[in-house]
């Protein structure tokens, strides 16, 4: 029997839905990226959402479901876009495919498909990628405006699947700069700077930090901020996340330049550099691994951009969004439980 | 008169509650006409069970002609409510019939044959009812078998028991669709504030304050000029914005006085008590022209229906015969809903009929209303939580009730949810929230019961085994005393043989020593 139940009315907004509104703001940053970095971004994307699409429909299909109506919710799509567009460009295609059948299969089927998986599979992916391939993973083309040559369209292509062009240069060539010096994006600049004793004056004369903030870097920033609050005025997510992320992104790293500004980057390097906007929007606000009560995500967003500025200023590695998720996914169901809100006439009996 | 002399009738709240959603409201589709009377149909079934607490004991027999406002079964209790005939005719069955329940199911019903409609049997107008005791109109209101007609049919000459300090009014018909309120106002201003002024005197409140939704502006002016013209000072009406559900008491009681009710306890522990527009109607129709509860005004609309409006029907009318008498397509199949589209039921069978509760008839086109789908697994989104008026965490509460880890769900306060379904009005997995906490809380009670139940069968069982065991132990007791009594008398004699002996021995010993003497002086 059909069970029927009250309410027979229903908002509009359904699950496929609002994946496929959280697809399309991601095209402002995606195109940013390719503007920046030419085709690789759109080679990730595709190899992502088909292996994503496939390996959803498989296992689907093993785990004796409907695949037609698991697929039509989009979410195993959103995994994809996220995780493509979080990867370097221009990366080999193997790592893509890689990082997309750990995330759907592992980090979301095995645990039991949407709504059940307590990491964000998208950064699952990443991660493993990240400690499994450190090179390929942390290779990022300059930016195109200061680059000394970028591949075009057939060499991008060629460098994507067999990892050198038809001229024979690999993707290491394309990383030069004028002078034959390796550029890196800002955040590993700053990083290896560091380490090579220089301070932070220094550092941001270099040329990837442009005249104003980084250059290229902070307009892929602006554009995935762009989107993000296109999905907040969409009421498709909520504010609490990404705020609190930023706010407290902002604040951890105007302390620690306070507190020693030669060794640490100013707050507007932090937030428009990486993957900032990207992880403050469209990542820390999964629904299914963060918290869900308001107050427990301003926790939660204020959690990652604390853990984040702090991996980044005294970590390892360069960025720190996907570890800084990760982190406060396993945080999340206690913050639920002690962030429960004050029900309907409970305040008076206090 | 004055603007302002009209702001200080009618003023806007400040006052908000927490969550709450803008469904579509559909209410023009009904509220456009005044109400219309429908005739007596040829048959009425009344349910015995229309109203909280216990089912009415019939009062008449099969075969026995009753009048309109005869009372055809009492009140089993105090807590229960008399049920009187909506027509007049021959009372042809007594049985079970299929009732307005979300299941189909049957329940005890009196059926009335209708025959000569003129004839009525009403209770004698009380003429001056601001000086009668408060007991005789408690009475009054007792025997017209009034219950709240806001959907929650309980017994009304209960809730007006105790005196409270302000009296409100519930006129702020949040759900989609209904419109039985609204027209009524429209219609009845000058009767309603009679009436609501009736109620104020009945609980000795110093004031009435009637909470509206300001979606309902005419009905508003109505009000507003009906109180001008009474004169009235005890009366204002507080608007509310548009808002689902502004309706459920303790919402609209927030958005009248910025108050929450305790929880875990009555309107009354803060000074209040709240009855609905249609209520205080009906009362206020018992007190003065002595009229039962025999009809009230139900909203038939739904894109259905063509003939869409509110009716003052007959109670027991059965939804086929509204149907038919409306022009609604006998062979069509349509959806039939009782109540709002929020809370209401799909009736699963039209030859139910109306009851005391019944205040919104929907007959929704196929596309009209959103007929269950399969749900997705809930994505965590908390767009649940931001609706929800309990302030309650719904989508926890849908992962304990599914898994039925149900003092969780308790402890997480399922008790405080209200039913509105304003979490899965919007959830983006459309997962029937609300069907899942009224499983929840039926299983709670009825494992609380069992629970009872099973305690004193333990009791009774452990009593048995007790007495067993005393009487037993007494047996046993018995029998050893029994045993050592033999034992004693046993020994007793054996005792008195000993002695026997002793004395015997000592005798011989005796005789002995003498004779030894006696031959000892003889040589
Ligand atoms: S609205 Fe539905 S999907 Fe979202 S958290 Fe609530 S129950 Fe889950
Ligand atoms: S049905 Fe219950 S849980 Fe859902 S919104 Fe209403 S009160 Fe909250």
């Amino acid at each position: 029997m059909m069970l029927s139940s009250s309410p027979y009315k229903k908002s509009s907004h359904s699950v496929s839905q609002l994946m496929q509104l959280v697809i399309f703001a991601t095209i402002p940053g995606a195109i940013a990226l390719f503007y920046f970095f030419g085709w690789g971004v759109w080679f990730n994307l595709i190899v992502c959402c088909s292996v994503a699409y496939a390996s959803e429909w498989l296992i689907v299909k093993l785990r004796n479901r409907d695949p037609k109506k698991v697929l039509s919710d989009y979410s195993a799509l959103l995994t994809a876009v996220l995780l493509a567009l979080a990867l370097p460009p221009l990366a080999p295609w193997w790592v893509a495919t890689i990082g997309t059948l750990f995330a759907i299969v592992f980090a979301k089927h095995l645990y039991g498909g949407l709504g059940y998986n307590p990491f964000n599979p998208a950064m699952t992916g990443y991660v493993l990628l990240l400690i499994s391939f450190p090179m390929a993973m942390t290779t990022w083309l300059p930016p195109q405006s200061i680059a000394a040559q970028a591949p075009d369209f057939i060499s991008s292509l060629q460098l994507f699947f067999s990892g050198s062009d038809s001229q024979g240069n690999t993707l290491n060539y394309y990383t030069l700069n004028a002078d034959g010096f390796t550029m890196a994006t800002p955040l590993d600049e700053i990083k290896t700077s560091f380490s090579m004793g220089y301070v932070f004056d220094e550092i941001k004369n270099k040329p990837i930090f442009g005249d104003w903030q980084n250059v290229g870097w902070q307009w892929v920033n602006l554009a995935f901020l762009a989107g993000g609050l296109f999905l907040i005025v969409k009421k498709a997510i909520s504010w609490h996340i990404p705020v609190s992320f930023l706010a407290a992104i902002y604040i951890t790293s105007f302390l620690a330049h306070g507190y020693d500004p030669q060794l640490n980057p100013a707050p507007m390097i932090h937030l428009l550099s990486g993957a900032t906007m990207l992880g403050a929007f469209f990542i820390a606000t999964d629904p299914v691994s963060a918290t869900t009560t308001n107050k427990g995500r301003i926790i939660f967003g204020a959690a990652i951009g604390f853990i984040v500025v702090m991996i980044r200023n005294y970590g390892g590695y360069p960025d720190a969004i996907a570890f800084a998720v990760l982190i406060m996914n396993m945080a999340a169901p206690l913050i639920d439980h002690y962030t429960q809100p004050k029900v309907y006439g409970s305040q008076e009996l206090k | 008169m004055s603007p302002d002399n009209q702001n200080t009738i009618a003023y806007t709240t400040t006052y908000k509650f927490h969550g709450g959603i803008h469904p579509e409201e559909h209410k023009t589709l009904s509220n456009q006409t005044p109400i219309i009377d429908l005739p007596a149909p040829p048959i009425v079934v009344l349910p015995l069970n229309q109203h909280s607490g216990a089912q009415s004991l019939p009062c008449v027999a099969v075969g026995d002609s009753v009048v309109t406002g005869q009372k055809i079964a009492e009140a089993k209790g105090n807590r229960s409510a008399h049920v009187h005939a909506s027509a007049s005719g021959t009372v042809v069955a007594i049985e079970n019939r299929v009732i307005a329940h979300p299941s189909g199911q049957s329940d005890l019903c009196i059926v009335i044959e209708t025959q000569d409609n003129n004839k009525q049997h009403f209770l004698p107008p009380i003429n001056n009812p601001f000086t009668t005791s408060k007991q005789s109109l408690l009475d009054r209101i007792f025997e017209s078998g009034i219950v709240g007609l806001g959907g929650a049919a309980f017994p009304s000459h209960i809730k007006l028991m105790p005196d409270v300090d302000r009296l409100i009014i519930n006129a702020a018909e949040c759900e989609p669709y209904i419109t039985c309120d609204d027209r009524l106002m429209q219609d009845e201003a000058p009767q309603l504030i009679q009436a609501f002024e009736l109620l104020r005197h009945i609980v000795s409140a110093k004031e009435c304050i009637i909470g509206i939704e300001d979606n309902k502006p005419e009905a508003i002016a109505q009000l507003t000029s009906a109180i001008e013209t009474s004169g009235l000072t005890t009366i204002n009406i507080c608007i509310v914005p548009t808002k689902y559900p502004s309706g459920g008491e303790k919402q609209l009681i927030e958005l009248i006085t910025g108050q929450q009710v305790p929880k875990g306890q009555l309107t009354t522990s803060l000074g209040l008590v709240m009855h609905n527009v249609a209520t205080a109607f009906a009362i206020f129709e018992a007190v003065t022209l002595g009229k039962p509860l025999i009809d009230r005004v139900t909203t038939v609309t739904g894109l259905g229906c063509e003939r869409r409006g509110n009716y003052r029907i007959r109670l027991g009318t059965p939804l086929q015969w509204i149907l038919e008498q409306l022009g609604v397509p006998a062979e069509q199949k349509f959806t039939t809903i009782m109540g709002g589209p929020m809370m209401g039921f799909k009736v699963p069978n039209t030859a139910a009929s109306v009851v005391k509760s019944t205040n919104c008839l929907i007959v929704a086109e196929p596309d009209e209303l959103n007929e269950p789908s399969t749900a997705l697994p809930c994505i965590r989104c908390g767009e649940c939580a931001d609706v929800c008026p309990a302030n309650l965490l719904p989508q926890q509460l849908y992962w304990f009730a599914r898994s039925d880890e149900f003092e969780k769900a308790e402890n997480y306060n399922l008790f405080d949810c209200i039913e509105c379904g304003a979490c899965a009005y919007v959830c983006p997995s459309e997962i029937p929230l609300v069907h899942y906490y009224r499983y929840a809380k039926n299983e709670i009670v009825l494992r609380a019961k069992e629970k009872q139940q099973a305690a004193k069968a333990r009791e009774r069982f452990e009593f048995r085994e007790f007495r067993l065991k005393r009487e037993k132990a007494e047996r046993a007791e018995k029998h050893r005393k029994a045993a050592e009594a033999r034992k004693k008398a046993a020994e007793a004699k054996g005792q008195t043989n000993e002695k026997k002996a002793t004395i015997a021995e000592a005798v011989a010993r005796a005789k002995a020593r003498k004779q030894k003497k006696q031959d000892d002086q003889s040589s």
